[in-house]
């Protein structure tokens, strides 16, 4: 690969806690390298506010390596940045070029309050969790590991489901702020296993129940959410997942 | 005198005596019982998941925005257990046999005896919880193996292993949560620890949101707060990870062991600049298919694909004939050290080694051929089918490497160097887990216990869930027991109070510096004199160096830091600055251990301990003990000395070759 650097303008969202109303503050940077990371990027811009003594911007992230979740930034209209199945931790400086402005969000969603600048607060999703999205084992009641055979396809497509990392980015990018993708994601992992067959139909009742209660909007299948998760989930899970809220509810014990 | 209170009899029964006679609590007790789970990664997710089933009640915290993130989901490779489902030959002895001679004889033979005993138990409660492991045609468990052992035992879901047991714990976790027998504090962290009458009562927390400082009463208290290779600024670790629970608590009593035994990766994407943050692995489970490799020509500047077969040096291959490319990590990642040192490195940087996939693509291609029954198949074909299997075993592996490099490595052979990933040092503890500190517990990767000199791969995470899942139900109801009268502490208590202001002092003291340095500089500063001079080599020289020179960082650190925002809102400065304040105590006392320890072992390397080929060697006459160090004040610490005993495995100079 041949390397380059560059001078880029940065229009970023600026918010000093929930309250705040926000805007946009413009920031240039000089001398990135293309072999950078976008957050790498961000360290030496926040460095350079610490020696001018402004306040750097918060931004959250741990693993920078595409797998905790964790980072969450809308640039340019885009969740996660420009590439295909990508988190913004993992997209590298070399997607621009010397001269460009770059314009970076907070996820922007009801059900996601900015708790500082590119900060959000995401637990909404954990409260999903809780709501059914477990298999109901203690520890120590399990069988032997190979007592029952599961299929590959299906193994493979549970674990295709079971990739997603809670992310919020298929909620960044649907104009409803669904949650669709993220809470199929879940029910399908556990809905193809024969593990999760004995909660199957009280989990998706309850869990799409408690993605409502948080102030998700509903899905409209546009389809963005795919086109941006970084996992490459897929809306096909959507499909599952209405199936088998409908059974679910038309078999649901009325008492 | 430190006791390990390790159970009698012989080994493969100890822990089912100490299971037959540790005290029980009964159920109407443990719900007037509170426990602290500081961290919430696979050992903290796990132990709070269960004592919450087990009916105590359980506080969990944890830095990130939710238990789902920590750093055990970065984990790629896999998880041991001695099933045997290959029927290769693996039992629980091969498994107990193969962690003690792969940490090179420094680990407890008991501790690890019962990890190999529960690591079957994992596996069997993973998939339980719907953990989607590879699988075979036929629907049964798939299995890989790994380096420093020469069984099949590893249990794997593509290259995600970690993130998917970590689920699995999470979701197990979250569903006590909505039982309400756990409360789950998220982007809280704990500045310290809180002894009353001389045992461990609770802790001191920080809401990352507000800043808020807060008091919480446990019975017990149990960290499990990961690892500290951070402390050498860069490491395949998240850029959370630290050590200031388990510092804080060495701190306040409780002894620290084996700080200098740190695991440096060989298989990592080497440093490409200044701006660099973190290093990336490319797991260990690479090594099963790929080919490691030098030009044999010194300082060769051609493309590698134009370099042929005969003048390439498979230095792993040739020097280690039984183990080849899957000898243990240290042994690995010295090795191409020694390569690169040497003028063979690759790269621009010269500070790299070559992966190569190319024979494993043909090889693959060649079987998918005969199995799809095409005869005479053109190159093209090979290739074209044997990189879809690679695809399938390690694509997300592969395509993080070309989001990092931009280059092709279903092409190009990937550059790889060594890089600091895991640290088998931590809180010593005894065969219950806890520390010298009654009452106060450390599990998983903050712990020193169960990896010796060296940790073999897919063995943290077993480690993890074993103190998690199997272990610590059973020993923290063996102090619990003596608890049941003591009624909840009231959070008001004086040792509360004063521990509150202590921590409360420390932030206003950073915050009032003002001085003109960011806490990232110093923690770039640390990192290279640890990498230096605490690293994959070490001397007495060197290390007696680095002690003076962390000395002065640290008094540069505390006349010149500066903290930008304020205490009370949601400041990642003022967390970073408390954090890399603990990792330079931390990174002193490494090297005075390393100093200390005038012997090679494992990952541990004294280029004064070594033999005429360049091999680690031991002194067990002088140094077959754990070193705990117990904190007497600034710069000042005592050593203890815990005697390991080898029953069952006697120590040998471990032999690769
Ligand atoms: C890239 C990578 C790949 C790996 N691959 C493998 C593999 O294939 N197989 C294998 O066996 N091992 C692997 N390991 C090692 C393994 O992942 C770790 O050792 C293990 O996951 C550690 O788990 P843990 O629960 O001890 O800690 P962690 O997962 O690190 O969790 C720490 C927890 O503590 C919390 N915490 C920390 N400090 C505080 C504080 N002060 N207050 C509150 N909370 C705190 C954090 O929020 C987090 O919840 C890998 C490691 C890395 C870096
Ligand atoms: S479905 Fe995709 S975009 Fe949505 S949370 Fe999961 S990984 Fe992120
Ligand atoms: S920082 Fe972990 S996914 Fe980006």
């Amino acid at each position: 690969m041949e390397h380059y650097t560059m001078n880029l303008t940065l229009k970023v969202w600026r918010q000093k806690n929930s309250q705040d109303k926000g805007r946009f503050e413009t920031y240039e940077v000089k001398n990135i390298s293309s072999e950078m990371s976008f957050l790498e990027m961000f360290d030496v811009l926040n460095e350079q506010l610490i020696a001018e003594g402004k306040d750097p911007i918060a931004f959250d992230h741990d693993c920078r390596e595409g797998i905790c979740g964790m980072c969450s930034m809308y640039i340019n209209g885009r969740p996660h940045g420009p590439w295909q199945h990508n988190t913004v931790c993992q997209l590298h400086m070399r997607a621009y070029k010397d001269g460009d402005t770059i314009v970076v969000e907070p996820w922007r969603a009801k059900a996601f309050p900015v708790i500082k600048d590119l900060v959000v607060d995401r637990s909404a999703f954990d409260r999903i969790i809780q709501a059914g999205g477990y298999i109901s084992v203690n520890t120590g009641n399990a069988v032997d590991a190979n007592a029952i055979p599961i299929e590959k396809e299906k193994a493979d497509a549970a674990f295709a489901a079971a990739a997603c990392i809670g992310c919020g980015a298929c909620v960044a990018a649907c104009k409803n702020s669904s949650a669709m993708l993220f809470l199929s994601a879940k029910v399908s992992h556990l809905a193809l296993l024969p593990q999760g067959e004995p909660e199957r139909k009280t989990r998706v009742l309850n869990m799409v129940a408690q993605m409502d209660k948080e102030g998700f909007g509903s899905c409209t299948f546009t389809e963005a959410c795919e086109a941006v998760c970084p996992k490459g989930i897929s809306v096909t899970n959507i499909s599952r997942l209405n199936k088998e809220y409908l059974v679910a509810g038309l078999t649901e014990d009325k008492r | 005198m430190i006791d390990s209170k390790i159970p009698p009899g012989p080994l493969d029964q100890k822990w089912t005596y100490y299971k037959g006679h540790c005290k029980l609590v009964n159920p109407a007790n443990k719900r007037k019982l509170e426990v602290i789970v500081i961290g919430t990664g696979l050992a903290g997710a796990s132990a709070a998941a269960s004592l919450g089933e087990l009916g105590y009640q359980v506080k969990a915290f944890c830095f990130q925005d939710s238990p789902r993130r920590a750093h055990s989901i970065a984990a790629q490779g896999g998880i041991n257990a001695a099933k045997n489902y290959q029927n290769d030959g693996d039992s629980v002895f091969r498994l107990f046999y193969d962690t003690i001679k792969g940490g090179d004889y420094r680990a407890r033979e008991a501790n690890v005896h019962r990890l190999a005993e529960v690591s079957v138990n994992i596996i069997d409660q993973c998939v339980a919880q719907g953990v989607p492991f590879a699988r075979e045609y036929g629907g049964l468990l798939s299995n890989r193996s790994f380096g420093g052992t020469q069984v099949q035992r590893t249990f794997y879901a593509a290259g995600q292993t970690g993130q998917q047991l970590l689920i699995g714990a999470y979701q197990a976790l979250e569903r006590q949560v909505a039982l309400g027998n756990v409360k789950m504090y998220s982007r809280h962290e704990m500045l310290d620890i809180v002894i009353i009458d001389g045992k461990c009562r609770g802790v001191i927390c920080r809401n990352l949101v507000t800043g808020e400082l807060e008091r919480h009463f446990g019975h017990a208290v149990l960290l499990c707060s990961g690892g500290y290779g951070n402390v050498f600024y860069l490491s395949t670790n998240a850029m959370g990870s630290n050590v200031t629970a388990i510092w804080k608590a060495h701190r306040k009593g409780a002894y620290f062991g084996n700080p200098c035994f740190t695991q440096i990766h060989p298989t990592c994407i080497p440093v490409s600049g200044d701006h660099q943050s973190k290093l990336t692995l490319m797991s260990e489970s690479l090594r099963n298919d790929g080919r490691i490799w030098v030009p044999k020509k010194k300082g060769d500047t051609r493309k590698p694909n134009e370099i042929p077969e005969d003048e390439r040096d498979y230095y792993l291959e040739r020097r280690y004939p039984a183990f080849g490319n899957l000898v243990p990590r240290d042994v690995a990642s010295r090795a191409a050290k020694e390569r690169c040192d040497a003028g063979y490195g690759v790269g621009s940087s010269k500070q790299a080694v070559y992966l190569d996939y190319a024979a494993a693509i043909i090889r693959y291609g060649k079987i998918e051929c005969g199995k799809q029954g095409i005869t005479n198949p053109t190159e093209e074909q090979i290739r074209t089918l044997g990189k879809q299997v690679v695809k399938e075993k390690y694509g997300n592996l592969f395509d993080m490497y070309q989001k990092i490099t931009g280059e092709d490595p279903y092409e190009v052979p990937m550059r790889i160097y060594p890089a600091v990933h895991y640290t088998m040092g931590g809180l010593w503890v005894d065969y219950e887990l806890m520390t010298t500190v009654p009452g106060l517990y450390a599990l998983g990767e903050a712990n020193f216990s169960d990896h010796g000199a060296n940790r073999l791969g897919a063995s943290a995470l077993m480690q993890g869930l074993a103190d998690g899942y199997f272990v610590i139900p059973y020993t923290i109801g063996n102090y619990l027991a003596d608890e049941i009268r003591t009624a909840s502490i009231s959070t008001d208590h004086p040792a509360f109070v004063e521990a509150e202001k202590q921590v409360s002092d420390r932030i206003n003291c950073l915050m009032s510096i003002q001085g003109k340095q960011s806490p990232e500089s110093f923690h770039k500063r640390l990192g290279k004199i640890m990498w230096d001079k605490c690293g994959m080599a070490r001397n007495a020289e060197g290390l007696k160096q680095a002690i003076t020179e962390i000395q002065e960082l640290r008094k540069e650190f505390w006349s010149d830091l500066r903290v930008t925002g304020t205490i009370h809102e949601y400041n990642p400065e003022l967390d970073k600055a408390n954090r890399v304040a603990d990792f330079m105590e931390l990174g002193e006392l490494m090297c005075i251990d390393a100093l200390h320890r005038n012997e090679s072992c494992g990952g541990h390397f004294r280029e004064e301990s070594q033999t005429e080929d360049g091999e680690a060697k031991r002194d067990d006459a002088n140094f077959s003990y754990v070193a705990a160090w117990e904190w007497k004040g600034d710069s000042q610490w005592q050593l203890h000395k815990e005697e390991l005993h080898f029953e069952v495995a006697k120590p040998s100079q471990r032999s690769y070759k």
